[in-house]
């Protein structure tokens, strides 16, 4: 038997996506396979989830416009089934196609995630978190798993009394830990001292997961609030069964949309990689949107950041390089090749050294 | 320790801002001598120094090849990087502001043609104000665009106001107020939160008034 599992021959981003697809599928969760497009409709509906993004659309041979899918979730919540008690967990890795935000030209993106859709409880958002987490460590032990609650920001977002405009300007500043303009605004604002110091504590405020609760207790204004902190104190009991807890940071400048996200979110990133190479949270918000009564919980990992990424198993492009000439026995080469991949080594037979091929060693058989 | 990656803006502000660092213990001598060199390091306290053109310098951090740096606020609200913002460092003030020549008069029947160097700034300042503008994108001598009648009016950095008293120009509003920023990766703050955080607390301590 062939040893076909050689660092070398895959890369780096090849190997996360066997290996997550395995730990998820452990997990009982099922792959959700999608066609390349969907009606640009059911894109164009939901344009601000997708973040402004831009859609390659086409016309299909009957004349209606389709667009190759920018994304997985929405069709996932498009097809789940809504009903008390039932909860679907799904796992996908595809292709989506998106615009880059340096070029602003479109590009083929490698997106994996998993979702649980349904009659959800905190077990699933426990499992959920435990997975964001396995996953990362699965890509590089040096990770960070930042957790926020949409509830904190939102009920003293509410309790300052902003406008639309200001609100957006405000949590802009919050999730660029901006406390110095921040202050400004809501001084501007007439926010009352107390509010503005809540919102600027819980601006800055970056604990372990398992002190979040104490750190956030003198922060709660409003029921949302008191309901977030009972979720993120139910997440800290349960934090023992977590694998890695003490990567796990409660990081509250950490937001996602929140006209789509309405729980726990989060964020992961690895050591070396200059943006969150994972992104999730609790979308009930999101379900309503699109005429769900039943929550949801995912993440999405985003496999294009991993390219650059190298953990040191790219530095040859085969073992060994086997020169042979003319005058060498076919058969001696061909045995000499399937020798070395038995001993677990890849092999380039070639008769001259090739150009931009990088290898371990070189062999000369023959003459 | 971990080392921290520092971008700093080159010229006269990036001195400035290379002196608080000094001051705050984050001290790297080999940094002043003349020299071709563009990246200094000092091991012992844990920082490396290089020298990026100014508006560079939240590319260099938002990418992550610098854990923090000195940016203008006019360069963060053009480009918007995805960073945080941890202080205001009260130096390299002026103010971003609409220019024309003396005694200009808006006149709202006309689509108003700007010229400047800020696209993103222009843009949404008049947004704000509903104002239909056509916009000049040009990469210096700004003052220039309204004499010779390549634009009504100009956005762009006013320091003392001496270039454009020079020119017959005067300021017609002041959009915002502009000063150097500490600015960190979001990724590097998570691996090197204390590090970031004691040279901020460090440096929010001699902040001039």
């Amino acid at each position: 038997m062939i040893k076909t599992d050689k660092k070398t021959l895959f890369s780096a981003q090849e190997r996360i996506i066997h290996s997550l697809r395995g730990m998820y599928g452990m997990h009982g969760y099922l792959p959700f396979k999608m066609s390349k497009f969907e009606k640009y409709d059911f894109y164009m509906k939901n344009r601000d989830f997708l973040l402004g993004e831009n859609i390659i659309s086409f016309t299909d041979a009957d004349g209606s416009l389709l667009a190759l899918k920018p994304d997985v979730t929405l069709s996932i919540i498009k097809n789940a089934k809504d009903s008390a008690g039932v909860k679907e967990k799904l796992y996908y890795s595809e292709n989506v196609y998106r615009t880059s935000a340096s070029s602003h030209k479109f590009k083929e993106i490698m997106q994996m995630g998993l979702e649980c859709i349904g009659d959800i409880d905190s077990v699933d958002v426990c499992e959920t978190l435990s997975l964001a987490a396995d996953s990362l460590e699965l890509i590089d032990e040096n990770f960070v798993l930042d957790i926020s609650h949409m509830g904190f920001v939102a009920s003293l977002l509410d309790a300052a009394g902003l406008s639309g405009e200001e609100r957006t300007k405000l949590i802009f500043l919050i999730s660029g830990k901006n406390l110095h303009e921040a202050s400004a605004l809501l001084e501007k604002c007439g926010t009352s001292s107390d509010i503005t110091e809540k919102i600027l504590a819980l601006t800055s405020l970056r604990v372990p997961l398992s002190e979040a609760p104490k750190a956030l207790s003198p922060l709660v204004v409003g029921k949302a609030a008191e309901q977030a902190l009972d979720e993120i104190a139910e997440l800290v009991s349960n934090i023992s069964s977590f694998g890695r807890a003490d990567k796990m940071f409660f990081d509250a400048s950490l937001m996602n949309d929140m006209n789509y996200y309405n729980g726990v979110v989060f964020r992961g990133f690895i050591a070396g990689i200059s943006e969150g190479v994972l992104s999730g949270g609790r979308y009930d918000a999101l379900m309503q949107r699109m005429g769900k009564s039943s929550g949801a919980v995912g993440f999405a990992i985003y496999l294009d950041l991993l390219e650059g990424y190298s953990d040191g198993a790219g530095d040859y492009d085969v073992d060994v390089l086997l020169l042979y000439d003319e005058k060498c026995d076919t058969g001696a080469v061909l045995s000499r090749v399937n020798e070395l991949v038995g001993e677990g080594l890849s092999v380039s037979a070639q008769k001259a050294v090739p150009e931009g091929i990088r290898f371990r060693r070189t062999e000369r058989i023959g003459g | 320790m971990k080392m921290l990656n520092i971008a700093l803006p080159k010229g006269r502000l990036g001195e400035k801002v290379y002196a608080m660092f000094e001051k705050c213990g984050y001290e790297c001598p080999e940094i002043k001598e003349n020299g071709r060199k563009l990246i200094f390091e000092n091991e012992e306290v844990g920082v490396r120094y290089f020298w990026v053109k100014p508006s560079d310098v939240s590319i260099y951090v938002e990418r992550g090849a610098a854990d923090i740096g000195v940016a203008g606020k006019d360069i963060l609200l053009e480009y918007a990087p995805d960073v945080y913002e941890f202080l205001d460092m009260n130096i390299g003030k002026c103010r971003m502001a609409v220019a024309g020549k003396k005694g200009f008069f808006d006149d709202r029947r006309k689509t108003l043609k700007v010229a400047t160097k800020f696209v993103e700034i222009a843009k949404a300042h008049y947004a704000s104000k509903c104002r239909e503008i056509d916009i000049i994108k040009l990469n210096g001598s700004i003052e220039i665009a309204p004499i010779l009648g390549l634009s009504d009016v100009i956005v762009d950095i006013v320091e003392t106001g001496t270039t454009l008293k020079e020119n017959d120009l005067e300021v017609v509003e002041t959009i915002v107020p502009i000063s150097a920023r500490l600015i960190a990766n979001k990724s590097s703050y998570k691996f090197k939160t204390e590090e970031i955080t004691r040279l901020s607390a460090a440096l929010s301590e001699i902040i001039p008034d």
